[in-house]
């Protein structure tokens, strides 16, 4: 498939004297949720912003849905969704007016109720946007972020200041967005996050991308060594393994069924993660 | 770009619904805008308020007439204030559009397909509600309870007309451009108003032109301010009042020159200084 709804190849951008970004390649598909993680000032945002069009590059080829984001045209903006990290705006307004204003901004928007009833605010429509929680401010980010029915979304930190079962519908929300065929560009903090929505993920760090793949097997993920753990003549034992289920099987043989508090831990996408960012942290 | 980037995309722009006008947007902003403005009730109160306030204040300390020229004071200062009044847009763009950049407004527009004319348009169109209302107010005011004439007759309209639109113009602009010089939206009130009140001071607003040190008279001579309240005068006080002038005259040619000198500089100034990000934003 020779389609990408985003190609970076070579990207680097400096502030002064330091590298920000030093040499990010990136593919992206469309339709696909992709997520990109990285500690705070890896250079994640900054990659994102000039994906976004928000600044400029100083080398590389970059490519949004075809276009050179460095010569950001109003058509093209008009194809593109952003949920941006903090905004206080129009607090005088109504949820509903709010929405409909940005709604006229684009050639073919969703309808505004039905995107308000998306995210989970239709109740809230008559209210000012002054007069809403934190998150449920967000959530007018993001019906804003996805009025004009955008082919690329761009979710900076979305479900900050959700409580669970807003970030579970908002998980939903975008699902049912990928489904349609709407390109999804994540960057969160939220590991977990990664794991529910996300195809593939890249981590960011130092100005480089240190790893790249689906979360389930991102840095050696799934082959990594399962932790067992159990406990045989009142002592707790561990055991570090790359076959668990061979392990297990043959535990529970010598045991005779039962193993006495059997745990059975792959590592999370925390630990691999952790463990990407650790050695790069200090270059 | 290289061959490989063949977007999803290309194919369907051909098909695609057009793109709204920036005037159809300039609209809707002007109407967002406006309606934010006059929720904002405590702000909207104050804009409208305070040169009502002034001028009852003042014409009420100052009753009496200016002598030999049968002008009473008070007409002097709805003349005056008519002209602060018109420079409350340079108020408010300053400090409405360092707000914006602040709290995030700017970049989330600049991450629509919204035209930036659209925005000032917006901007704009705010501006020219709220100054007319208040402009109507104090000639209202003036009319009824300090016997000001109106402007005589077409002539009179006409310069009130073009001191007015060149007026309100020239300060947007002016505004526009001292947006950026606020480091953050919490200052630009305490940035954009003491030198406002300073050149109201200096502009012959409160104090009568003539009585000004003539120095101060040259630094408010570089200002729209002082030109637009000459501009009033020359429509609201008549031949009479001319002599009050520092030259004895209104200068009408001088108001036009002066005026659309800041229209066009001020234009300049935007374009070269106007800043989307914030300080912080890089």
């Amino acid at each position: 498939m020779t389609q990408t709804a985003v190609r970076v190849r070579g990207l680097t951008k400096r502030y002064g004297e330091v590298r920000a970004v030093r040499g990010i390649d990136l593919s992206i598909h469309p339709g696909e949720v992709y997520a990109i993680l990285g500690p705070n000032g890896a250079g994640k945002s900054t990659t994102v912003e000039i994906l976004e069009g928000y600044r400029r590059r100083d080398g590389g080829e970059v490519s949004v849905l075809g276009t050179d984001p460095g010569r950001p045209t109003r058509r093209w903006r008009s194809r593109l969704g952003i949920v941006l990290q903090t905004a206080s705006d129009a607090a005088e307004l109504t949820v509903r007016e709010t929405v409909r204003h940005f709604a006229a901004y684009y050639p073919d928007p969703r309808d505004p109720d039905e995107v308000l009833a998306q995210v989970g605010l239709a109740g809230k429509a008559g209210s000012r946007v002054r007069r809403l929680s934190g998150g449920q401010r967000r959530r007018v980010d993001v019906a804003l972020g996805i009025i004009g029915r955008p082919e690329i979304l761009f979710l900076d930190e979305p479900t900050t200041g959700f409580d669970p079962e807003a970030r579970r519908r908002f998980w939903a929300l975008v699902r049912s967005l990928a489904g349609d065929g709407t390109t999804i560009v994540l960057t969160t903090h939220y590991l977990d996050e990664v794991e529910a929505l996300a195809d593939r993920v890249s981590v960011i760090a130092a100005g480089r991308v240190v790893a790249e793949g689906p979360p389930g097997t991102l840095g050696g993920r799934a082959a990594a060594m399962t932790e067992i753990t159990w406990t045989e003549d009142g002592a707790p034992r561990t055991l570090a393994t790359g076959d668990p289920t061979r392990t297990v099987v043959e535990l529970a043989a010598r045991f005779g069924g039962e193993i006495p508090g059997l745990t059975v831990t792959r590592p999370t996408l925390e630990d691999v993660y952790l463990r990407l960012i650790k050695g790069v942290r200090d270059e | 770009m290289s061959d490989t980037m063949t977007g999803p995309v290309a194919a369907t722009v051909p098909h695609a619904p057009g793109l709204p006008s920036a005037l159809r947007l300039g609209w809707a902003r002007a109407r967002v805008e406006t309606l934010m403005f006059f929720r904002e009730k405590d702000s909207a109160i104050f804009v409208f308020a305070f040169p009502i306030v002034l001028l009852v204040i003042f014409g009420s300390i100052f009753a009496g007439q200016v002598e030999g020229t049968g002008i009473s004071v008070s007409q002097v200062y709805v003349a005056g204030l008519l002209g602060a009044g018109v420079m409350t847009a340079f108020q408010g763009l300053a400090i409405g559009i360092a707000m914006d950049r602040d709290d995030g407004t700017l970049k989330r527009l600049a991450g629509t397909p919204l035209p930036r004319s659209a925005y000032f348009l917006g901007k704009a169109g705010q501006v020219l509600v709220s100054s007319v209302v208040q402009a109507a107010v104090l000639l209202a005011i003036g009319f009824t309870l300090y016997d000001l004439p109106a402007p005589e007759g077409a002539g009179g309209w006409l310069t009130f007309g073009w001191v007015a639109l060149l007026g309100v113009t020239g300060s947007a602009l002016l505004g526009v451009a001292a947006s950026s010089l606020p480091r953050s939206g919490k200052s630009a009130s305490v940035v954009v108003t003491l030198p406002f009140v300073v050149l109201q001071f200096i502009s012959g607003v409160f104090v009568p032109i003539s009585q000004l040190p003539d120095w101060l008279v040259r630094v408010a001579s570089f200002f729209p301010l002082k030109w637009m309240c000459q501009g009033f005068r020359s429509v609201f006080l008549g031949e009479a009042g001319a002599a009050l002038e520092v030259t004895g005259s209104y200068e009408l040619d001088r108001v036009a020159l002066v005026l659309a000198a800041w229209v066009t500089g001020g234009l300049v100034l935007c374009l070269a200084t106007f800043r989307w990000k914030g300080r912080h934003d890089g």
